[in-house]
């Protein structure tokens, strides 16, 4: 099953490291994985999204929370949490084109951020299915370029992850 | 007062109470060098290998409760090391390894003797840094010393580049440590301990099941009050030899791949298992698969939750300080009204002694040929059991595991879980400067001892009257068992050929050396080599070549599927 899971750990050289060499060493699936600091700047915040068993589920937790950099691990999965990515997709915008790609970014509560004569830039947030589904829903031959943030995540209320 | 780095670290070893440091020196550990000559406080060993070093280091810490100390030059020292501390992590053993590094403004540029020792050593250590900045080195080697000892024990690396280790700044050595992310959790959860002591009062075939953790946590003492207090049989993991008693009655030897019929079925057979400081890795409980295939509650006690329901699911688990749990649930056990079912556990008992009736551990002694069973048998009688033994990586492992019975905590010295051949002698040396007047034995074979032979030099140099008891089978000898039951014979590459004269080896280094071809030599060899007390003597035992390790339960199959020696 899919699980996201997020993360507090000290803002250290090889923090990262050990986290990504931890899911490399025990084989552990790392579907996406965002990190930078958060408003104390001893602390970065890092979003994981995996999959496994429970047991492996488990145990990613179990493991992460033992690496001395790791200051505290939540599942969000466990609970109610909002999930965002953001994408940017450059697509070859001409012709008849431009005006369909705009309508569809529209659709998709996309922004145009950078236009040139052949091409669009959009901006697009939400939840990982709903930018597959962008990128479904246009022409596939006119997409130039995409880039994806992976997911971040929060719980909602106060389902709040701090040290 | 302003220090420099290399006097800082110093000053830091010495705070700590560093008895010695194990190490080998090099460009980019000079000005730490230089500020253990101009000392005492600190004793260096010098041995002849990195590798040697970090064995040494942990020899020493297995032996005592203390953290071993190594100190090693950038690049190929530190990528010698590697092994060791990899074995180090393996084992959980405390201990704190200092590496020299290129000058910080020379990091990344592919410098002479350069390595990325912080990545190398990553996914083989508890913890490691890099010191960029010498005012972080005092605080950083107190928490490299705090993270090794405390928790569930392991190898902590501080790499110091040579800028820093010259650098001077204010030295205070913190008198706390505090690491917001890191709080080992020692006392039990009260509610679990309560669950854990009704289930082993109302169990009908208990067993208690120990490892390494009870070794670490210097908890020998607890889990034979428990043991008796709930009348289960209890087994040791090779990693917990010397835990509980060997020659006490309810002791049912060494469980797992080479252990006994009666652990290995009173492990598949209980319907309570209490395990204690154990972690049911492959070679303990074979195939998981079938272990599970019968039901049984089981109680994990481990400091470390991510050893907890990783390869078994556990009823109830304990985290926390194996000694001080152990000594909680004594408590409410002996404050229960509640007793031990005695005609359930009369009918297990007597399961128990048929399958030793088994007698898994017999082999026929010979007059021709030394058997090394035997051998070892006669070292547990020349020395009352009452000796360190520092063990090598094959054959002879298992033996000395199966045939000296360990009645102690710390006097069993192997490489568990890397399974690292060349561990013994080094570690032998760490074990015998802790204890200098111990009798310290390395049980090795002529693969194993070839691995870091050199280290009769540092033997030498420091006086440490080790006795080596080689079991020379003239093959790597657990490669041609496997390749004898699995591989139809072909002992590919498994015969060691142009042997060195080890007697000569050992002269040649200054010590003695005796050869014994003769059963009937073994005995008296063993006792002039334990007379010499001050010597370290090589025993060159030619044994039977062909002479298997039983009982033997085949990689991938379950704890009941055992090939005895008389099966065959
Ligand atoms: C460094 C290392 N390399 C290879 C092995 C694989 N291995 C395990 S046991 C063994 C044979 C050991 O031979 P020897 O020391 O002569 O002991 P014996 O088994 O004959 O008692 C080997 C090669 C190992 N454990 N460690």
């Amino acid at each position: 099953m899919r699980h996201i899971i997020s993360l507090l750990m000290a803002n250290e050289a090889g923090a990262l490291s050990r986290v990504s060499g931890l899911f490399s060493a025990r084989g552990y699936n790392i579907e996406s994985l965002t990190v930078a600091p958060t408003e104390d700047a001893t602390l970065s915040r890092m979003t994981i999204v995996t999959s496994g068993s429970d047991e492996v589920i488990e145990q990613i937790n179990k493991q992460l929370n033992k690496l001395v950099d790791v200051v505290s691990v939540m599942d969000l999965s466990d609970g109610d949490h909002i999930e965002r990515e953001l994408m940017l997709v450059k697509v070859r915008a001409e012709g008849a084109d431009r005006e369909e790609l705009k309508r569809m970014s529209d659709i998709f509560r996309g922004r145009v951020i950078d236009v040139s004569d052949k091409t669009y830039t959009i901006e697009l947030t939400g939840a990982g299915s709903k930018l597959d589904s962008f990128l479904q829903a246009i022409d596939r031959k006119l997409i130039l370029e995409t880039v994806r943030t992976g997911a971040s995540g929060i719980g909602r209320g106060e389902r709040i992850l701090k040290i | 007062m302003e220090l420099t780095g290399a006097e800082i670290t110093i000053r830091c070893l010495q705070e700590e109470g560093v008895e010695y440091v194990f190490g080998y020196p090099g460009g980019a550990v000079l000005f730490i060098y230089d500020e253990l000559f101009k000392q005492e406080t600190v004793k260096h060993v010098l041995v002849r290998h990195e590798q040697a070093a970090v064995h040494a280091a942990d020899g020493y810490a297995r032996s005592t409760d203390k953290v071993g100390v190594a100190l090693v030059t950038s690049g190929p020292g530190v990528t010698n090391a590697v092994t060791g501390i990899a074995t180090a992590y393996m084992d959980s053993i405390p201990m704190v390894v200092i590496s020299g590094q290129v000058p910080t403004s020379f990091i990344g540029e592919d410098a002479f003797q350069e390595v990325d020792a912080v990545g190398i050593t990553r996914p083989c250590v508890k913890h490691n840094f890099l010191v960029k900045d010498v005012k972080d080195l005092a605080s950083t080697l107190k928490k490299a010393f705090y993270l090794a000892k405390s928790g569930r024990p392991g190898p902590v690396l501080v790499d110091i580049p040579k800028d820093v280790s010259n650098t001077k700044t204010a030295f205070e050595y913190p008198s706390t440590v505090n690491i917001r992310s890191y709080h080992p959790q020692v006392a039990g959860d009260a509610n679990l301990i309560k669950q854990a002591a009704q289930m082993l009062l109302e169990a009908k075939r208990p067993m208690v099941y120990a490892g390494g953790g009870v070794i670490l946590s210097d908890a020998a003492k607890q889990l034979t009050d428990l043991v008796r207090l709930i009348d289960a049989p209890c087994t040791n993991t090779l990693m917990g030899l010397g835990g509980y008693p060997a020659s006490d009655k309810q002791f049912v030897g060494m469980l797992g791949m080479h252990g006994t019929y009666e652990a290995n079925m009173g492990m598949q057979n209980c319907d309570v298992l209490l395990a204690v400081g154990a972690r049911f890795d492959d070679r303990v409980i074979g195939n998981v698969a079938h272990f599970n295939s019968v039901p049984r509650k089981i109680i994990h006690l481990d400091i470390d939750p991510a050893s907890i329901s990783k390869r078994v699911k556990v009823d109830v688990p304990l985290v926390g300080d194996v000694a001080n749990v152990l000594g909680e649930l004594i408590k409410v056990l002996k404050s229960s009204k509640q007793k031990p079912d005695a005609a359930a556990h009369k009918d297990w008992w007597k399961q128990i002694d048929e399958w030793r009736g088994a007698n898994s551990l017999v082999y026929k002694n010979s007059s021709e040929l030394i058997k090394p069973q035997f051998v070892i048998e006669t070292l547990h009688k020349i020395t009352r059991g009452d000796a360190y033994v520092a063990s090598d990586v094959g054959q002879h492992q298992m033996w000395a595991a199966q045939y000296y019975k360990f009645d102690q905590p710390r006097r069993w010295i192997n490489s568990g879980g890397l399974g690292t051949m060349g561990f013994g002698l080094p570690a032998a040396m760490g074990v015998q400067l802790a204890h200098p007047d111990a009798t310290v034995a390395c049980v090795t074979g002529e693969g194993s001892i070839q691995m870091n032979i050199q280290e009769l030099s540092t033997c030498k140099q420091f006086n440490l009257p080790i006795k080596i008891i080689a079991l020379n089978n003239r093959y790597l000898g657990m490669v041609r068992q496997w390749q004898e039951f699995f591989h139809g014979n072909r002992y590919s590459q498994s015969y060691m050929d142009a042997l060195p004269d080890f007697v000569k080896v050992a002269e040649a280094y200054g010590h003695v050396g005796i050869l014994v071809e003769k059963p009937s030599d073994v005995e008296g060899a063993l006792q002039e080599a334990f007379a010499r007390k001050d010597e370290l003597v090589f025993l060159d035992f030619r044994t039977d070549s062909t002479e298997n390790v039983y009982p033997m339960v085949p990689g991938g199959r379950g704890l009941s599927e055992v090939i005895l020696a008389e099966d065959l």
